[in-house]
């Protein structure tokens, strides 16, 4: 009698632990693929989950097999169309094994050379920012009620009543009365005996009227007094802030072309993906420049055709508007800048400089200026800002080609061991 | 008359539902038994997902197995093929166990449905059940409960002595999986219940003789005198089962170590028939579904656009590109399996003059009965070389090409011609024989005295010499297995050293 089951409610994902397994083996091999990946491919991409591809060094699963070039062969072929016995042919080039596989019909081409692994975006997100971590993420700390916890810590005398803790309390005043009583005790042991001697009617008299005090003192001791009593106590646990901003700057004058404007998304894109894992929400605020400032849309951000000269101290005057109004202190704040260096007046780059030393620096938690140019002058705005750089929460970097990107930015992001 | 009606509406609608499942169970069932006369283990037909065909895959078919990153590994490649779309699932998945369990894909049609059950349910399940190799090295009715005994205990491990440790033992195990079977002894059944009472005695007899101070004992010594051999060689014939070898006498090697080295093995012998009948088992369950659905259709179940579909699916699955074919990747076994027992049916019921000369004992015999008997007692070399026909040979215009090392031409050994017929089968038997695929190599000596030192000789066929890199690697498995050097020898037909792989 057969049995018919349908399976396809069953869970799936038997394969999980094998395939974890294989991961772990193969981490150092994807770790290493990572920068391959930001530089060929969009990150929007990647960050949907990419496919990385493995080489399969390491995976070979050895046994003892017969090399294929060497020995006396003949096999069995079909489909004899023009053979006779005898007839010489001429090895192919290369010398190609020619052994006959016996392969089923359905079994499997596998080929092993071109071995890639699909990486789901938690995986991949995982191996992308294993070694990284936010800078001074620690540091800020809300002040605001609502993002206070409350912890219990130890007991206190005084509260509410509703927080009384009757097993302490109760502890306390057991304590509280044997110590008494054993002070009243001992006074009316040594009375009795006194009485005991005493044959001196009036003496008698006052150490009987004693003994009764001190018996009654005993009998009265209270349960509870105030000095008992004890409550929970609760402290309030400030706990880090969970949302970030993130503020997005770039150069769209005429000197920035296709190729810089795409270093300047991949840069930021990154820096997208390694803030949404960090924080619960990331809200993005694009500004970008030419001679004035504007606040856009992502799509018009880095979509946008404008052009004309440069100058970059608006946008920073319109991020510290924005900051100023729109986020409260309860915000940490990033910011991003790209730009290809160039401004219009040395004037321009001392007053970003000092915007970005007594107004915006103060307040946000790191600010990131990638510089897109491979020319090997310094422009005035690196010049200015390599002065206030300090690495810890002012960083810059310059980059050219996209398999610079992933350096650059694990260099920013570096796990540092003194936060 | 009005069932048959309702079945055949059922079999000719492209969408099935379970009814039609039983049906087409009920139906094959009866012609397979009736028809065909074939005994077989009850079937458990299981319809899957293609994750969880994936997921078979990767388990080599087994419903379950222990822990390796091996199967990860064979998932992750699958799945990548599979989703690329360059590689195809196939329509089941057949497991030589009792109950037979056999996996059918979901998105299989109503024809491919009756189709697989046929070729799966009846073909290989009446193979499995009744092909020598498969009674005498397979256990169907414990291999389930093995597979689960084999993963608790490899977790076990895990959990003891760390995932590290188990993964380096297994992946060594894996590097000798094909020198874990006894070719000539035939093994004892398993049962998972057997394997856990003879772990449990043996944790018994440990702890009861557990002595602190036979610890400084030297174990080496202490593990090889227990084999009882008196001076001289050792062992006294040549082991071919060397990861039986290792299991039994390897001087330093923790018992749990042993016990995960014995589940590789006995895994590997599970696995070995299907190895040496591939070319029975698939040319067999081809025949068979053949014959069901054809009778099916006598009878009436089926119409004819149902015929159309399965004659092209049964068609393409007998698709043998030719040698020049780019599609070419060596011989169809399903195609040459099918072709010979459709020529044994020939032979018997019409044979011609040549026939008669070729195979004097099949002539006028009952087909089926020919048809069971060569199932039950061959094995793809075996069956080759007894009935390959110079019929088959002709109509698959097989011939040989020999290609020595070191010659610049391949030269044409035999074609399909009264000269070329018998070394054509003789070739084709011997491709199939397990020595020219996996090399000779048996454990051949120990050093006892001095350096516990593992001797192995590889008797070279052909000329053929080891492949170095993947050589290397695998005795540096061996070596790890060992605990002591190992040393292998390359030697020719002459007995002459060609070539050695040491590892100290």
């Amino acid at each position: 009698m057969s049995h018919i089951i349908d399976r396809r409610k069953n869970d799936k994902g038997k394969s999980t632990g094998n395939r974890q397994k294989f991961l772990r083996r193969v981490e150092n091999q994807i770790k290493k693929a990572i920068p391959d990946i930001i530089s060929q491919e969009s990150i929007k991409d990647s960050s949907t989950g990419g496919s990385v591809k493995v080489p399969v060094r390491g995976l070979e699963e050895p046994t003892f097999h017969h090399d294929p070039k060497t020995g006396k062969k003949q096999t069995v072929r079909p489909g004899n169309d023009k053979y006779s016995e005898g007839d010489r042919v001429p090895k192919p080039k290369g010398g190609a094994g020619s052994s006959g596989r016996g392969k089923g019909s359905n079994s499997p081409e596998v080929t092993e050379d071109e071995f890639t692994v699909v990486l789901s975006r938690d995986e991949f997100l995982k191996y992308f920012f294993d070694d990284l971590a936010l800078p001074n993420m620690v540091k800020k700390l809300m002040d605001s009620t609502e993002n206070f916890e409350m912890r219990r810590a130890g007991y206190t005398r005084d509260s509410v009543p509703s927080r009384l803790n009757i097993k302490t309390s109760y502890q306390q005043s057991l304590g509280r009365r044997l110590a008494l009583k054993g002070v009243l005790d001992k006074k009316l042991a040594l009375l009795e005996e006194q009485l005991s001697l005493a044959t001196d009617p009036q003496l008698i008299t006052e150490l009987t009227e004693e003994a009764e005090r001190v018996r009654r003192q005993a009998s009265t001791l209270p349960f509870f007094e105030d000095i008992d009593l004890r409550y929970n106590n609760f402290e309030r646990v400030p706990i880090p802030v969970t949302s970030a901003v993130m503020f997005c700057i770039m150069d769209v004058s005429a000197s920035m072309g296709q190729h810089e404007k795409d270093m300047a998304k991949r840069f930021f894109t990154l820096l997208y993906i390694f803030l949404t894992r960090q924080y619960k929400n990331v809200e993005l605020v694009f500004i970008r420049h030419h001679t004035e400032a504007k606040e856009v849309s992502e799509e018009e951000f880095f979509n946008s055709r404008e052009s004309g000269g440069t100058v970059v101290a608006p946008s920073l005057k319109l991020m510290e508007q924005i900051m100023r109004t729109r986020f409260d202190d309860s915000w940490n704040v990033y910011c991003c800048q790209a730009s290809d260096g160039d401004v219009w007046s040395k004037q321009d780059a001392t007053e970003c400089k000092q915007l970005l030393l007594e107004n915006i620096l103060p307040v946000i938690q790191y600010m990131a200026y990638v510089e897109i140019s491979n020319s090997p002058r310094e422009s005035d705005l690196w010049q200015s800002y390599n002065r206030i750089s300090d690495d810890d929460s002012f960083s810059i970097r310059k980059v050219y080609e996209p398999y610079e990107i992933w350096p650059v930015f694990q260099g920013l992001f570096r796990k540092r061991s003194t936060v | 008359m009005t069932d048959k009606e309702k079945y055949r509406a059922m079999f000719c609608d492209p969408n099935w539902d379970y009814e039609t499942l039983q049906a087409a169970d009920e139906v094959i069932s009866r012609i397979g038994k009736e028809y065909l006369k074939l005994k077989i283990y009850p079937n458990q037909i299981e319809v899957v997902t293609s994750e969880q065909m994936l997921d078979a895959y990767a388990l080599t078919g087994l419903p379950t197995s222990y822990p390796h990153w091996k199967f990860g590994k064979d998932f992750v490649l699958n799945q990548s093929n599979y989703s690329k779309g360059r590689m195809g699932l196939s329509y089941e998945l057949v497991i030589n166990s009792n109950p037979c369990i056999s996996y059918n894909m979901e998105n299989n049609s109503t024809c491919m449905m009756l189709l697989v059950i046929a070729h799966a349910c009846q073909g290989h399940n009446a193979f499995f059940a009744n092909n020598y190799m498969f009674l005498d090295w397979t256990a169907a009715d414990s291999i389930v409960d093995y597979m689960a005994f084999a993963r608790e205990y490899v977790l076990r491990c895990e959990e003891e002595h760390g995932e590290d440790e188990v993964e380096k033992v297994l992946d060594a195990a894996h590097a000798l999986m094909n020198y874990g079977v006894d070719r000539y002894r035939k093994p004892t059944k398993l049962s998972a219940l057997e394997e856990n009472e003879r772990l449990k005695k043996l944790t018994l007899i440990r702890h009861e003789n557990y002595n602190e101070l036979w610890r400084t004992l030297p174990k080496s010594t202490a593990e090889l005198e227990i084999s009882g051999l008196d001076e001289g060689r050792f062992p006294k014939e040549p082991e071919e089962n060397i990861l039986y070898f290792i299991e039994k006498y390897a001087p330093a090697l923790p018992a749990w170590k042993r016990e995960l080295v014995r589940i590789v093995r006995k895994v590997a012998q599970y696995f070995y028939p299907q190895g040496t009948t591939k070319v029975m088992n698939e040319g067999f369950a081809t025949f068979v579904h053949y014959h069901i659905i054809n009778k099916m259709f006598e009878e009436g179940y089926l119409n004819d656009g149902f015929m159309l579909e399965f004659i092209k699916s049964h068609s393409s699955v007998l698709y043998q590109p030719e040698y020049n074919s780019k599609f070419y990747s060596g011989l169809n076994p399903y195609t040459l399996g099918f072709n010979i027992f459709m020529d044994i049916k020939r032979i018997c019921q019409e044979p011609t003059e040549e026939d008669k000369a070729w195979f004097p004992d099949l002539i006028g015999k009952d087909w089926l009965e020919q048809v069971l008997y060569v199932m039950e007692n061959f094995r793809d070399d075996s069956f080759i070389l007894q009935y390959l026909s110079p019929k088959v040979i002709r109509d698959m215009k097989l011939f040989t090409i020999i290609d020595n090392e070191g010659e610049a031409e391949f030269e044409i050994g035999a074609i399909h011609n009264e000269r070329g017929y018998r070394r054509v089968r003789e070739q084709l038997a011997a491709q199939y024989d397990r020595s020219s695929i996996i090399p000779n190599i048996q454990v051949t000596r120990v050093d006892r005295h001095q350096t516990s030192k593992l001797y192995l000789t590889h008797y070279m066929q052909k000329d053929r010499k080891l492949e170095t890199k993947s050589a290397r690697q695998t005795m540096a498995h061996l070596r790890y297995l060992w605990g002591f050097p190992v040393e292998l020898h390359s030697k020719n037909k002459l007995g002459i050293n060609e070539s050695v792989f040491e590892i100290k």
